[in-house]
């Protein structure tokens, strides 16, 4: 039997296994081996094509350990940077993401434009990539075909249409039937991922067999493998440089941003913990699959004749050996590396076409009736299934026009620039609030444009004679506009140099776009959802899944509402069903009534959210969602304004009840000070009264008496002067008002017209006057004339109260660095401590003293001026006479000098 | 013989032109100039009245006026108390100690004299 028969029985023997397999972990109660975290990681190895499985030797022997850096990038995404894929991860299980397109349109306001953009740069992207898949299966045909006559693999160089054509549509066949037999809610498709996982391990066994086979069949083990690598024409010294480094991006937003790796990576993931599993074990195979590669090249590149294929090796060296069960084995490898991968990709793909392109289409379009979920159901298969056979189509013709004679290497990579162009907007999706619809779609087409017209369109119409012109000249003759050197950047490598401007633009377009406008609210709040995941995830707990209990719901309500209400309502629920307990029976009519009556309390959509939050039973849509922000918004904006006003009022009220308080104590002094006033004026109106009385009512005085009753009459009416004098003073001195400004004076100048003033009351008191004074010039704060009535009325009561025989008044003044201090001392009774304390009050008249000269109010009054001057005055404390001390701060000019 | 009057007032013209008046009226007048004073005077002269200021250095009208209403021996003393301060409480708190009478400064010579025979009644 010819191999390429053998071949043929074995790919379609595979296919059923493959199916089988499919069926059997789509039934309800599969293996739990399926659920298993190894099964996920293999999964992932979809990103080893056919391309990786034969690609990768051919890239060796071209281009010696470039091949790595496809290997490179994933690696490092998966070590380093699994905490950007947990993220992901979170928000895609949390929204129930469907597909990159959903989920970087989802993140800028669920914006259908952005969806239609990324789907329709993956479509593109995706085209070359399955034209590559299906030509490397095609090409392992023909090679299989033409063996072992012909070892170069020459057939590879140009499919035969009729085989890559019924490639195609066993392709779309078996993705149909594998991809698109259910319309699950999250995308999700167990069979296919089971499958998938089969496929990954018979692709590694493969290599590791045909790697094995190089090595220790064909080589005499590793050393001997050394020594022939050595004399080997595959160049090991390829420079380490740029390149590198942009490959190494490349593959790392590669195994991010492609469809079909975000299909099984984040779609297909079950539980968050396997990612922790695939972040050493994905790596582990990658390094597995990479480790025989440059073997392969070497031994094949030293086995076959010269000028084989060398994108071949992976078969051509084992039947060389003849070992055509290895080959076989390789050719089911490259079989599963390009089936998994075009499967996977065009399950994607045709969500993405279906979900964003196709129903926003027909929800828009006027005869669409699209009631009833059956209809939607049944649309939505027929348009995923039209999908599938669309992209393989294009593929097919990509394949029939382009794709001239380049390596699979290459044309793979012009896949991942086109994939890489989502990167910046998931980027910013993740970890920019900033980040807005204008900015994403500004990138996204900025970036998507650059990378077709660099690198997408030479690679079909390379060598179309008006394109190589355009090519040659630049459009309209502008140099600077040449696809393969834009702006003047000259490179060999079009690769990098496509990469390096779409990428440019991309980033450029969405940070600009994004500053040119701020965000929306559905966009403020998604973007906080994206970004701050964690965040909010901290701070609550989500019920989700399952039905909800009557327990549940009464936990929500009594929370909502308070225990009693929520028991009543309950209570009368249940009671309304018939039923005996104290809770209903739930149901949506009484979910609906419970929503309603919380309602009232929180608003529709925030009741609506909690209860959905309970029942589980649907996700909250964006509508939703935007409801409930605005209403939380509004409900915040009212309380805070509440909580303020209610500040202002407490705050007015403080200050109020403080006013309140002073007006009270002014008053009730107000009150003490009119009575007090009262009582001093009708003392001396008594004595006035009473003796014109006296005089006018008795005829028989005697002279004598007429003349002293008189005498009483004209000194109580002076008395009553000046305590009205006083009265007057004390109000002007305390309120300030009319009161001379302050000025520097000299407080000795006081001082000496004080004792001048007091000259004749001393005299006649027989009072004798001891001084030590300050021998130089001060200066204080001050008034002048205040200042001198200050000490007239500490020297009067000196002598008024003095009731000493002998009595002396001791005046001394001093200067201190900051003071100038007075103390006038009398040798008298001295004031008993009770009084000592109140000595400055108003009409706090010496009671001591026998005799009643003053009106009361002097030392109060003097207290008030030294207080104004920012001086104090003070009684001494101490036995013997009164002793008061008047004490006023130097005025600045004096401390200066 | 006269009835004797005792005048507890700190301000001397009050006394002199009370003194002046009631001695007119055939009292016999003695005065203290304070609280204390007054006290001891009610006690060792045991006048027939007694004129009462409120505001009295040492010991206050108030004060004088429950040592007397405190004690047997001048329970029944006809008292007259002046006070300057001319408010309702204070003559209501004067009254509850148990005045006889209370006058506000300035007063009319002649109601003093009036109270004073109202407080003698009997003899007068």
């Amino acid at each position: 039997m010819d191999i390429s028969q053998l071949a043929l029985i074995a790919a379609l023997g595979f296919a059923g296994l493959l199916f089988l397999i499919a069926f059997l972990a789509d039934r309800e109660g599969r293996p739990r081996w399926l659920a298993s975290p190894v099964v996920y990681t293999l999964s992932i190895s979809i990103y080893c094509t056919s391309w990786t499985f034969y690609g990768a030797v051919g890239s060796a022997a071209r281009n010696g350990l470039e091949y790595l850096t496809i290997y490179l990038g994933p690696t490092l995404v998966f070590i380093g940077f699994w905490a950007l894929l947990r993220k992901i991860l979170r928000i895609a299980k949390r929204d129930s993401i469907t597909s990159i397109a959903d989920f970087v349109s989802s993140r800028y306001g669920k914006s259908d434009s952005v969806a239609a953009v990324v789907t329709i740069l993956a479509l593109l992207a995706a085209a070359p990539y399955i034209a590559l898949q299906i030509k490397a299966i095609a090409a392992s045909f023909q090679v299989l075909g033409s063996a072992p006559g012909d070892l170069t693999g020459a057939a590879a160089a140009a499919p035969d249409p009729v085989v890559a054509f019924w490639i195609t549509a066993g392709l779309a066949l078996f993705t149909i039937l594998f991809g698109t037999r259910t319309v699950d809610i999250n995308e999700r498709h167990l069979g296919v991922v089971a499958a998938i996982a089969v496929e990954a391990l018979v692709k590694l066994v493969a290599l590791v067999a045909v790697g094995a086979l190089a090595v220790w069949g064909v080589a005499d083990g590793p050393s001997d493998l050394f020594e022939r690598m050595a004399d080997s024409a595959v160049p090991l010294d390829t420079p380490f440089g740029m390149r590198w480094v942009g490959l190494i991006l490349l593959s790392g937003a590669a195994i991010i941003c492609l469809p079909r790796q975000f299909q099984v990576t984040i779609v297909e993931n079950e539980r968050e913990g396997h990612l922790f599993t695939a972040a050493w074990l994905f790596p582990l195979y990658l390094l597995v699959m990479s480790l025989f590669v440059l073997p392969i090249a070497v031994i094949g590149l030293d086995v076959l004749p010269e000028g084989s294929n060398p994108d071949m090796f992976v078969l051509t060296m084992p039947i060389a050996e003849g070992r055509t069960d290895i080959a076989l084995l390789a050719f089911l490898g490259g079989f599963s590396s390009g089936t998994s991968m075009v499967i996977v990709s065009c399950i994607a793909l045709s969500t993405m076409i279906s979900n964003h392109i196709v129903m926003p289409l027909a929800l828009r379009s006027p005869g669409a009736r699209l009631q009833g979920g059956g209809d939607v159901r049944r649309f939505l298969l027929v348009s995923r299934r039209l999908s599938i056979c669309f992209i393989l189509l294009l593929g097919f013709i990509y394949l029939r026009t382009g794709a001239s004679g380049e390596g699979l290497a290459s044309i793979g990579l012009i896949a991942f620039v086109g994939a890489a162009q989502v990167l910046p907007a998931l980027l910013g999706a993740l970890y920019w609030e900033g980040a807005n619809r204008r900015g994403a779609l500004a990138g996204l087409i900025a970036g998507g444009i650059v990378w077709a017209y660099a690198l997408f369109l030479p690679n079909i119409f390379g060598g179309v004679a008006w394109w190589d012109a355009l090519a040659e000249a630049g459009p309209f003759g502008q140099a600077w506009l040449r696809p393969g050197a834009l702006f003047g950047l000259q490179t060999d490598d079009a690769l990098m140099h496509a990469l390096f401007w779409s990428l440019t633009f991309n980033c450029i377009g969405l940070v600009l776009g994004s500053l040119s406008r701020l965000p929306n609210p559905i966009e403020r709040l998604q973007a906080a959802l994206f970004v701050g995941v964690f965040r909010e995830e901290a701070g609550a707990g989500t019920l989700r899944g399952g039905a909800a209990s009557a327990d549940q719901l009464f936990d929500l309500a009594q929370r909502i509402m308070g225990a009693d209400r929520a028991y009543d309502i309950f209570r009368s629920y249940a009671r309304g069903q018939g039923a005996a307990t104290e809770f209903p029976t739930v149901d949506d009519a009484f979910i609906a009534h419970l929503e309603r009556r919380m309602a009232a309390s929180v608003g529709a959509a925030s009741a609506r959210a909690m209860i959905l939050s309970v029942t589980g039973s649907e996700t909250i849509s964006l509508d939703e969602l935007v409801r409930i922000a605005d209403e939380t918004a509004r409900l915040m904006t009212y309380t805070s304004e509440v909580t303020r006003k209610s500040d202002e009022i407490e705050r007015a009220a403080t200050q109020l009840k403080a006013a309140n308080d002073r007006l009270r104590t002014l008053d009730r002094q107000k009150d003490e000070f009119l009575s007090q006033v009262s009582h001093e004026l009708r003392t001396p109106m008594t004595s006035i009264r009473s003796f014109t009385e006296i005089l006018s009512g008795t005829h028989d005085l005697k002279p004598e008496e007429q003349e002293r009753f008189i005498g009483i009459i004209h000194a109580e009416s002076i008395r009553l002067t000046g305590l009205l004098d006083e009265i007057l003073d004390m109000s002007v001195i305390e309120s300030g008002d009319g009161e001379r400004a302050l000025e520097p004076v000299d407080p000795e100048a006081a001082l000496d017209q004080a004792l001048d003033a007091c000259l004749g009351l001393l005299r006649t008191g027989d009072v004798r006057v001891e001084t030590a004074r300050v021998d130089r010039a001060v200066l204080v704060q001050g008034n002048l004339a205040r200042l001198s009535q200050v000490f007239i009325n500490i020297l009067s009561n000196a002598v008024k109260y003095n009731t000493n025989d002998a009595p002396v008044i001791h005046v001394e003044s001093q200067v201190t660095a900051d003071d100038y201090i007075v103390v006038i001392a009398d040798n008298g009774a001295g004031i008993p401590p009770e009084e000592a304390q109140t000595v400055f009050d108003r009409f706090s008249r010496g009671r001591t003293a026998g005799t009643q000269i003053g009106a009361g109010l002097g030392l109060a009054i003097s207290h008030a001026i030294v207080t104004r001057s920012g001086g104090t005055l003070r009684l001494l404390p101490g036995s013997g006479g009164a002793r008061f001390e008047v004490r006023l701060p130097l005025s600045e000019a004096e401390s200066l000098a | 013989m006269a009835q004797r009057v005792l005048i507890a007032e700190d301000e001397s013209n009050i006394v002199e032109s009370l003194r002046f008046v009631l001695m007119r009226e055939g009292y016999e007048v003695s005065h203290a100039l304070d609280g204390a004073e007054a006290l001891s005077l009610v006690r060792r002269e045991t006048p027939d009245a007694l004129v009462l200021d409120l505001m009295l250095p040492k010991l206050s009208g108030y004060d004088v006026l429950k040592e007397l209403r405190a004690d047997v021996a001048t329970r029944a003393l006809p008292i007259l108390m002046l006070t300057a301060k001319g408010q309702a409480h204070d003559r209501q708190a004067a009254e509850d100690l148990g005045v006889d009478a209370f006058m506000t400064k300035p007063f009319a010579n002649s109601d003093v004299v009036a109270q004073i025979a109202r407080l003698l009644g009997s003899d007068a």
